[in-house]
């Protein structure tokens, strides 16, 4: 009762009318630079993050996985291999280029369809109310009854190893948070007149909640989403840490850094920092990103957090 | 008071009961066959038609699905939890050996991260825009960024390469030997601590800056108080409320976290031994270990609701 207190009156800071958009989107992102230098810096981090993931092919230097070379193994960072190379001679700074790929991608994918299902569920069984909503409510329970981590590790368990059930386990882990965000902000922006008028004349059930309820989540679900690509990034590589994310011989950041502690080696120190400090400045990106955000759509919370 | 506890335990059964039954509808229907999760595909085919039959005997496997999930509760409530394939050991053994290692993990990182935390994220609130404010956020981003595993094995790495020394092996519990016992904990600990203290630290700022604007806080200080009573004594006692429940929440974080730091310092906990399931394909321990944790979570949870309901009686009424 408690968490559902708190998050109902999260829920209701986040509604916020829309950004009047007459003056046009350059208009409204160099307001954001201005007023947010941090989420400027992030963002610029984030842009080149991306581009680098995207062009790994053309930045990187090797191979990330074929090319293999058995007389360069375990060396230091030198002209040749700019992070040096790991345990059976493959080239680390390319591995972690490619590394990126992998991570956004699963990130990105992770967060738009976990976050989306669980937000049209929140409006759903936020709207509906009811026994639908009391039955959601304990299922969604349920499903945050288990560590997130540990609740990811058995449906990759049980759906076999591969990116796309890294995916749906990462994405699945993202729901119940959704819904509870979601169906909080629905709860109170269906007390409104104007959905009151919508329903007087006589708009169906389906087109109250996907016009008039809908856009009203769309500020509060992008700081969710923001704010959950950071903490997927992570989720994914613990999971690859353990063996248990995207299998071998894909590099991730996650199972470079897993795989000799797994086989009970003791890495060399560049195997071990750099694919860290890619997951690091990258989740920091997203979380500095995340908070400008939240401040640009929530000015009530400036500064606070 | 103990109406609302009873409420709140009685609610709490249902949930357990779904636990059971997510968990064995994951692990029973999910994989297909359950050979080929243990053995792989190559395995399975290798497998003689004798073999297989006695393996799906051993896992209980032959019997109808519904009597397989009776079995199980079975074994959980006589407290058995399964016997492992692969070693000779039952769920319950690993569970007491590498069990209290954990515990023990689990309880002094949250200490840490309360001792750590909360007079950082006062002090910072205190001193709004000092430079201690901005080191203490700077600090608190900048952990909240740093995976936990990757900075444990970092220290390993750096305590190896710099001083050659590791963490004893194996199991030593601290009534056994306390010295020993807490080599193998503070680095799991430090680690899982410092994650939490970024949280606590950024939840404690933001909820006391946020009661500093009451009326009852300038009626404090209007009469005179110092500002430090006015904090510790008024604010203070309405912001720690977030805490809590972040803390509730964190848990999870705590739970889950702790198995990839257990890897990462190769510690022989219970994380590891879920860890080493996956890897073993070790069936029956990985089904009661996700239990376990899941049982450990929905119990913390419910302490955490019952504390804040004794710490605010208005909870009790709603």
């Amino acid at each position: 009762m408690a968490q559902e207190n708190t998050a109902a009156t999260a829920g209701e800071a986040l509604v916020q009318p829309e950004v009047p958009r007459s003056r046009g989107w350059w208009w409204v992102i160099i307001r954001f630079c201005q007023r947010n230098p941090m989420g400027a810096v992030s963002g610029f981090m984030i842009i080149a993050i991306v581009a680098v993931a995207l062009l790994a092919p053309w930045v990187s230097t090797h191979h990330p996985t074929d090319e293999a070379n058995f007389r360069a193994l375990r060396k230091p960072p030198s002209s040749a291999h700019w992070l040096g190379t790991d345990d059976i001679g493959r080239d680390l700074y390319s591995r972690v280029v490619h590394g990126a790929r992998i991570s956004l991608f699963v990130a990105l994918v992770a967060v738009v369809v976990g976050d989306f299902i669980g937000a049209a569920w929140g409006v759903a069984t936020g709207y509906i109310g009811g026994k639908f909503d009391i039955y959601s409510q304990r299922f969604l329970e349920l499903m945050m009854s288990f560590p997130t981590l540990i609740l990811a590790m058995i449906l990759v368990l049980a759906m076999g190893a591969g990116v796309w059930t890294v995916i749906v386990a990462i994405s699945i882990t993202r729901v119940p948070i959704a819904v509870r965000v979601i169906r909080s902000v629905t709860l109170s922006v269906k007390e409104y007149a104007y959905v009151d008028a919508a329903q007087a004349i006589g708009a169906s059930s389906s087109r109250v909640m996907v016009r008039h309820i809908a856009p009203q989540c769309v500020a509060p679900w992008l700081v969710l989403a923001t704010a959950h690509l950071g903490s997927v990034i992570i989720l994914e590589a613990s999971l690859g840490f353990l063996g248990v994310g995207v299998p071998l011989p894909t590099a991730t950041w996650g199972n470079m850094l897993g795989g000799p502690v797994a086989a009970g080696l003791i890495p060399r120190w560049w195997m071990v920092v750099f694919p860290g400090l890619a997951i690091t400045i990258t989740v920091l990106a997203f979380n500095l990103f995340g908070d400008s955000i939240r401040d640009a759509l929530d000015p009530k919370l400036r500064g606070r957090t | 008071m103990q109406k609302y506890i009873l409420r709140r335990v009685l609610l709490a059964i249902p949930a357990l009961i779904g636990l059971t039954i997510i968990i064995f509808l994951v692990m029973r229907i999910l994989p297909g066959d359950v050979l080929t999760v243990m053995f792989g595909e190559e395995g399975t085919l290798q497998l003689s038609e004798e073999d297989r039959q006695r393996i799906i005997a051993s896992l209980g496997l032959d019997k109808p699905i519904y009597l397989q999930y009776v079995d199980w509760l079975k074994d959980i409530v006589t407290l058995k939890l399964g016997q492992s394939f692969w070693r000779s050991s039952t769920v319950m053994d690993l569970v007491v050996s590498r069990g209290p290692i954990t515990l023990e993990i689990a309880i002094i990182s949250v200490l840490l991260s309360w001792v750590i935390g909360l007079p950082v994220g006062i002090l910072a609130a205190m001193k709004r825009n000092s430079i201690f404010d901005y080191i203490g956020r700077f600090f608190s981003i900048l952990f909240l960024a740093i995976p936990n595993f990757w900075l444990g094995t970092v220290i390993v790495l750096t305590l190896v390469l710099t001083l050659e020394w590791k963490a004893p092996l194996g199991v030593i519990n601290i009534w056994e030997n306390p010295w020993e016992n807490l080599q193998i904990v503070w680095g799991p600990a430090l680690v899982l601590g410092l994650g939490q203290a970024a949280y606590v630290c950024r939840m404690a700022r933001s909820a006391l800056l946020e009661t500093i604007h009451e009326d009852y806080i300038r009626t404090a200080r209007a009469k005179g108080l110092a500002e430090r009573l006015v904090i510790l004594r008024h604010a203070l006692r309405n912001a720690i409320m977030p805490v809590i429940t972040l803390s509730g929440v964190l848990l999870g974080f705590l739970i889950g976290g702790s198995v990839a730091v257990e890897q990462a310092f190769g510690v022989p906990g219970l994380g590891r031994t879920l860890v080493a399931a996956f890897f073993e394909r070790d069936y029956v321990v990985i089904q009661n270990l996700v239990l376990l944790y899941g049982i450990v979570f929905v119990l913390t949870n419910l302490l955490v609701d019952i504390s804040y309901a004794w710490i605010d009686p208005r909870i009790r009424y709603s």
